[in-house]
C-alpha cells in the first residue's frame, strides 16, 4: 500500500531530519512509530502525503508516485489520505460540521463549496463520520466549545470524510490525559480496522504502542532502528530507541540519567 | 587565602551605546525642531486673548445655517461609506496577495506590499486634490480618495492579521487535498473575519471624519460649506456646523465601538 524508497529529507537550515528510510507497508496495517523528539517520526509520516518533500527518495501510495504527484494529481492523491494532529488543527471559530465538512474539500464540487454549499451525500458521510466518532450531538456547536478529547474525535471525523485509504497520525494523543487518551486510541484502532485503512501513527507512550500496533517502527537520528511486532519490542529494544534505560521511577520524577 | 576579590561580569557595552545614543538624537532633534519652528511658550501664551476673542466672535449662533447643512452633511457620510466599501473589497485581494502565508509567489507579494506602502505615503487629502483634477469637482473624487485610503490600510492590517493566525487548520487542509482558495475561505477567513470586521468599522470612522474635510479641496461634503463660511468669517454658521458635525461623528464613533465590542 505504501513504499518508502531511500528517502531522505534535509531542511533549509541544514538539518538532515531523515537518513535513507525505505519501508514497506502493506494494506490494512497499523503501524506505530515511536523515538525521541526530533528522531524525524514527524517528517516521515509527512512525506506520506506530500507535506515534506524529500530530497532524496520517493514515496509510493497505493502504486502511484505522491513525491513526482503536481497540482491536481497531487490533490487527489491526498483527498485519499486522512490526517490526524497533536494540536488537532481545527479551525476554531466555526462548527464542528464545518469541520468535517471540510474533510470532503478534496473531492466535493469546487464551486459549490466555494460558497459554502455541499451535496446531500457530503452532509451525510460528515454526519455519519461524526456518528461514527461517538459526538453526533456536537454538530452545530464552535469547535473551541469542545474538550480536548472532544476535538480530537472532531479531527478523527474530518480524516474519515476523506473516505481515505491511509491514515495519518501525528501524535495524536500527547495532548490528552491518559484515559482520554486510550479512549481515542482504540476508537482510531477500532474505526480503521472496520474499514481496512492502512494506519501510521506516531507515539510517545511505550505501553500505548504495544497496545494498539501491529508493528512497531523504532526511529533514532532519523533513521529506523527497530521494525518488528509488538512482541519483539521489549524494553531491551526500547532502550535502544530511545538511547537510554527505562527506570520507570526516573521516568517519573522528571530525571536523567 | 586569596588576594582581590572576585571581578563583577561587566554588562555588555554596546547596549548601553546605543541607549546613550538614542538620548542624545532624542534630544538633539527636540531642540533643533524648537529652534526652527520658532515655537515659543511666550506667543502661546500671548495668543490666549484672542482664543477667546474667536470664540466671542461665534456667538450667539446663527441656527439658520441649520437647514443648509443637512444635505452636505449627508453627502459626507455617503461618501465616507461608499468609500469604506469599495475600498474594503478592493483590499480583500490584496490581502491575501500580500501575507506570507496566502500569497502565489514571493516576488507577487513583495510587488504588492511595495506598491501599498508608495500608496500609503501619500496623505488622503493630497488624493482628494489629485482626484478633482481627474474627475473635476464633487463627491466622486472625494469617494476615490477614500477608497484609495481604505484599501491601502487595510490590506496591510489584513495581511499583518492574515500572517498572525494558527497555520495549524492550512496545514490539514492541505492534507486534505484542498486548493488554494479552499484552503483561505476554509481556513483563514473564519480566523480573521471578526477582526477584519473591526477594522473596517474604525476605518469608517477615521473615513467619517476624513470626509468632513474633503470639500476644502472641492471633494464634495460639508467641508465644502465650511470653507465659505470661513472665507466669509461667517463664525457664527461656521459654530452651528461644527457642533453638528461633532454630535454625528461622535454618535457614529460610539455606535461603531459598540458594534466592534461585540465582535471579538
Amino acid at each position: 500500500m505504501i513504499r518508502i524508497d531511500g528517502v531522505e529529507v534535509i531542511y533549509p537550515n541544514g538539518y538532515q531530519a531523515l537518513k535513507g528510510i525505505s519501508l514497506e507497508i502493506p494494506k490494512g496495517q497499523f503501524v506505530v512509530i515511536v523515538g525521541l523528539s526530533g528522531a524525524g517520526k514527524s517528517t516521515l509520516i509527512r512525506t506520506i502525503n506530500n507535506l515534506v518533500v524529500p530530497c532524496k527518495g520517493e514515496v509510493w501510495v497505493g502504486g502511484r508516485s505522491i513525491t513526482r504527484a503536481r497540482g491536481a494529481e497531487l490533490r487527489k492523491m491526498r483527498a485519499g489520505i486522512g490526517m490526524i494532529f497533536q494540536t488537532y488543527n481545527l479551525v476554531k471559530r466555526t462548527t464542528v460540521l464545518r469541520n468535517v465538512l471540510s474533510g470532503r474539500l478534496g473531492s466535493a464540487n469546487p464551486v459549490g463549496s466555494l460558497l459554502g454549499i455541499f451535496s446531500k451525500s457530503d452532509l451525510l458521510i460528515a454526519h455519519a463520520c461524526l456518528q461514527r466518532v461517538g459526538i453526533p450531538e456536537k454538530a452545530y456547536v464552535r469547535a473551541d466549545a469542545l474538550s480536548g478529547g472532544q476535538q480530537q474525535r472532531v479531527g478523527i471525523a474530518r480524516a474519515l470524510a476523506q473516505q481515505p485509504q491511509v491514515m495519518l497520525a501525528d501524535e495524536p494523543v500527547a495532548s490528552l490525559d491518559p484515559p482520554t487518551a486510550n479512549a481515542v486510541m482504540s476508537d482510531l484502532k477500532r474505526i480503521t480496522r472496520e474499514d481496512g485503512i492502512t494506519t501510521l501513527v506516531n507515539l510517545h507512550f511505550i505501553d500505548m504502542a504495544r497496545n494498539y500496533a501491529d508493528r512497531i517502527i523504532g526511529m533514532r537520528a532519523g533513521e529506523v532502528v527497530f521494525d518488528g511486532t509488538p512482541d519483539a519490542a521489549t524494553d531491551q529494544v526500547f532502550t535502544e530507541i530511545y538511547g537510554r534505560s527505562l527506570d520507570k521511577q526516573k521516568d517519573l520524577l522528571g530525571q536523567t540519567n | 587565602m586569596t588576594g582581590s576579590p572576585p571581578a563583577l561580569p561587566q554588562p555588555p557595552l554596546l547596549p548601553r551605546l546605543i541607549g546613550i545614543g538614542s538620548w542624545a538624537i532624542f534630544l538633539a532633534l527636540l531642540f533643533t525642531s524648537i529652534h526652527f519652528t520658532n515655537f515659543s511658550l511666550q506667543t502661546l501664551a500671548q495668543g490666549i486673548p484672542d482664543f477667546f476673542a474667536f470664540f466671542g466672535k461665534m456667538w450667539p449662533l446663527d441656527w439658520r445655517a441649520l437647514p443648509e447643512i443637512g444635505q452636505p452633511l449627508l453627502e459626507t457620510l455617503q461618501i465616507a461609506y461608499l468609500g469604506t466599501l469599495f475600498g474594503a473589497i478592493l483590499a480583500i485581494p490584496l490581502i491575501f496577495l500580500g501575507s506570507r502565508n496566502t500569497t502565489v509567489n514571493p516576488l507577487v507579494m513583495w510587488g504588492v506590499r511595495g506598491c501599498l506602502t508608495l500608496v500609503r505615503s501619500i496623505p488622503d487629502l493630497l488624493y482628494a486634490a489629485i482626484c478633482v483634477g481627474i474627475f473635476s469637482f464633487g463627491p466622486l473624487p472625494g469617494v476615490m480618495a477614500i477608497v484609495i485610503f481604505t484599501a491601502s490600510v487595510l490590506a496591510k492590517l489584513g495581511s499583518e492579521t492574515v500572517e498572525a493566525i494558527d497555520p495549524g487548520p492550512l496545514e490539514a487542509l492541505q492534507a486534505v487535498g484542498a486548493g488554494r482558495i479552499h484552503q483561505i475561505i476554509y481556513g483563514v477567513v473564519p480566523q480573521v473575519a471578526a477582526t477584519m470586521a473591526s477594522y473596517v468599522l474604525y476605518i469608517f470612522e477615521i473615513n467619517v471624519r476624513a470626509s468632513t474635510v474633503l470639500g476644502f479641496v472641492g471633494a464634495g461634503g460639508i467641508g465644502q460649506l465650511l470653507r465659505t463660511y470661513l472665507s466669509f468669517f461667517d463664525y457664527r454658521s461656521t459654530a452651528v456646523l461644527l457642533l453638528i458635525v461633532f454630535g454625528v461623528v461622535l454618535l457614529i464613533d460610539a455606535v461603531s465601538s459598540y458594534a466592534r465590542s461585540k465582535l471579538i
